[in-house]
């Protein structure tokens, strides 16, 4: 079982939902909490790992070897991501551009061009007692998460339980994450704004065709527009934290939810049940 | 012309809401709002869309199913695991026709993606430019490449002097996209943890392409030592704290009444430290000279 957290709008609480759901779910099977939040990974800091190792994630880029080049421009001609450019008979490779289709040393027609690894970033596995834990973590000036998320999604572990973290928003970083979850909660807050992005997530997680539903962070401020939202369009609210100032203290220094306020723990695992019971009627009238 | 960008690393931290504070207190300016997959500073501007355009990029590669030889060089090239049962897979696909140039019967086609929308609009704050990515689409780093330079474009149209960039959250393509070239970036962060982290996760970003920066702590009081924190941090790097904005209930509340907080409320604990910030700045953009 594979439950990816998402959330269209930024800072809604998709971490405080993850680790949570993580830390309550490990007495009950074997647990893998995947952050794919390449760009900005905090799980670690809730999840406290006692210590933890990296491998680093690399995409093959090209590398010219100039003696056999012709300088005749294919290379640059195939190339869709203007990552490769000939100018005045040398070839100018743009590391940052190229997203590793590996068509220009293909079809180099002097077998002039070899791949060189270009890290992006790192995989790293957190040494955690009683569940696997792994995140991503995006070189600072590199632009391309995606092939740093679906590293770490590699990790996860369909036969136990896995979390997934995802980043806030809509675009690829978010698809990567999510695209092979069997369940995507989508962490909203009952604003304006945390409406307007929960409503592009569920657009998204339909087009993906994943089984979705709602938890409703910071209940009480805001509207009930979000409420109303989830009703109309008969997505499930599987749970409602409300504003509670003792949440915002004890999480901003890094305690987890069901550390600081332990009478949350059987929530998280009752709505764990509610979505086994959904994936499961799902799985079987397909 | 001058360009501030709003960022912050983490999300929901109050960008949009700096900024929407910005939009009433700043004269003669461009609005742009660069969180283009998830953007919500319309909501705050109430714009009157005075152009929708099409915003087409990328390809995806087709099969013509009556072609394929289903020889499978295609499934073999391609490096995104798009192409199952002779089928591509759209959201998997890359676009970097790796297939289409190999396949030997000809039969992939590359299909030019409509990648999203993007708009130009009048709000009684001045003109907004502003975009929705498609559903699941690509390249939001081109549209909001695309969204500056027309935000750009107005400005010297106009003759207005400053554009306000909202950032989106993060530190990957969107956000590079969002800050190369910009002459500032203003940092909203919260004294949480994961706040303190992903603001120097891109306070690194900015010095990586050389952006001076400047720190607006926002909620400063629901961690005290996390703002102290925050503090010593900026003064390690040299970088100007220039607001610390509590938490109220009030900012929401201006949220949920669609107006930019110094409208709604003329609360000095709020408004002073936002115009604090916005007057900071504008500082900024005279130590940069012209």
């Amino acid at each position: 079982m594979i439950i990816s957290v998402a959330s269209g709008k930024g800072g809604t609480g998709k971490t405080l939902i993850a680790t949570s759901l993580a830390l309550a779910l490990k007495d009950k099977g074997a647990v893998t909490l995947l952050d794919c939040d390449a760009e900005e990974p905090n799980d670690h800091i809730y999840i406290k790992p006692e210590s933890s190792s990296s491998e680093p994630v690399s995409i093959p880029v090209p590398s010219v070897d100039e003696a056999k080049c012709t300088g005749c421009g294919v290379c640059s001609d195939v190339c869709v991501f203007n990552a490769i450019a000939v100018v005045a008979g040398k070839v100018l490779v743009f590391n940052e551009l190229c997203h590793g289709c590996g068509a220009c040393a293909y079809l180099c027609p002097a077998g002039a061009i070899s791949e060189v690894p270009h890290e992006l970033g790192v995989l790293e596995e957190g040494k955690v007692e009683g569940m696997r834990f792994f995140d991503g973590v995006l070189t600072i000036g590199q632009p391309m998460a995606p092939p740093i998320i679906r590293e770490v999604r590699k990790k996860s572990d369909g036969d136990g339980i896995t979390i997934i973290d995802a980043s806030p928003g809509t675009s690829c970083p978010v698809v990567e994450a999510v695209r092979e979850s069997d369940f995507c909660l989508l962490v909203t807050e009952p604003t304006p704004f945390g409406l307007n992005d929960l409503r592009l997530a569920v657009e998204t997680v339909r087009a993906l065709g994943l089984a979705h539903g709602v938890i409703i962070n910071r209940a009480g401020v805001g509207d009930d527009r979000t409420e109303e939202f989830c009703r109309g369009e008969g997505i499930p609210i599987l749970m409602t934290i409300p504003l509670d100032e003792r949440i915002a203290r004890t999480y901003s220094r890094g305690t987890p939810l069901i550390e600081a306020l332990p009478e949350y723990r059987p929530q998280f695992l009752e709505m764990y049940d509610r979505i086994r019971e959904m994936v499961n009627e799902r799985s079987s009238s397909t | 012309m001058r360009e501030v960008v709003v960022l912050s690393g983490k999300g929901g931290t109050g960008k949009t809401s700096v900024v929407g504070a910005f939009a009433a207190l700043a004269n003669q300016k461009v609005l742009s709002d660069c969180d283009v997959d998830a953007a919500d500073l319309h909501l705050l501007l109430s714009p009157t869309v005075k152009e929708e355009h099409e915003f087409w990029s990328g390809q995806s590669a087709v099969i013509d199913r009556a072609e394929c030889i289903e020889c499978g060089q295609c499934v073999e090239v391609c490096r995104f695991d798009a192409i199952h049962d002779f089928v591509v897979d759209p959201i998997g696909c890359e676009g970097c026709a790796f297939c289409s140039r190999i396949c030997p019967v000809n039969a992939i086609k590359m299909k030019d993606n409509m990648a999203g929308h993007w708009f130009i609009s009048e709000t009684r704050f001045g003109p907004l430019v502003h975009a929705k990515l498609g559903i699941a689409q690509e390249n939001s780093g081109k549209l909001v490449a695309l969204v500056r330079q027309k935000a750009k474009e107005i400005a010297e149209q106009q003759g207005l002097q400053i554009t306000i960039n909202d950032g989106p959250p993060g530190i990957g393509c969107a956000v590079i996209s969002a800050l190369s070239g910009a002459h500032l970036a203003c940092i909203v962060t919260e004294p949480s943890f994961s706040g303190i982290h992903d603001m120097e996760r891109v306070l690194s970003v900015c010095r990586h392409f050389n952006t001076p920066a400047v720190v607006c702590i926002n909620k400063f009081d629901v961690n005290e030592e996390g703002t102290q924190q925050i503090e010593r941090y900026c003064e390690g790097e040299g970088i100007d704290v220039v607001a610390k904005i509590p938490f109220d209930i009030k900012v929401t509340e201006a949220q949920v009444q669609g107006v930019p907080l110094v409208e709604y409320t003329d609360d000095a604990r709020l408004v002073e430290p936002i115009e604090a910030a916005w007057k900071a700045v504008l500082r900024g953009f005279d130590s940069i000279g012209s």
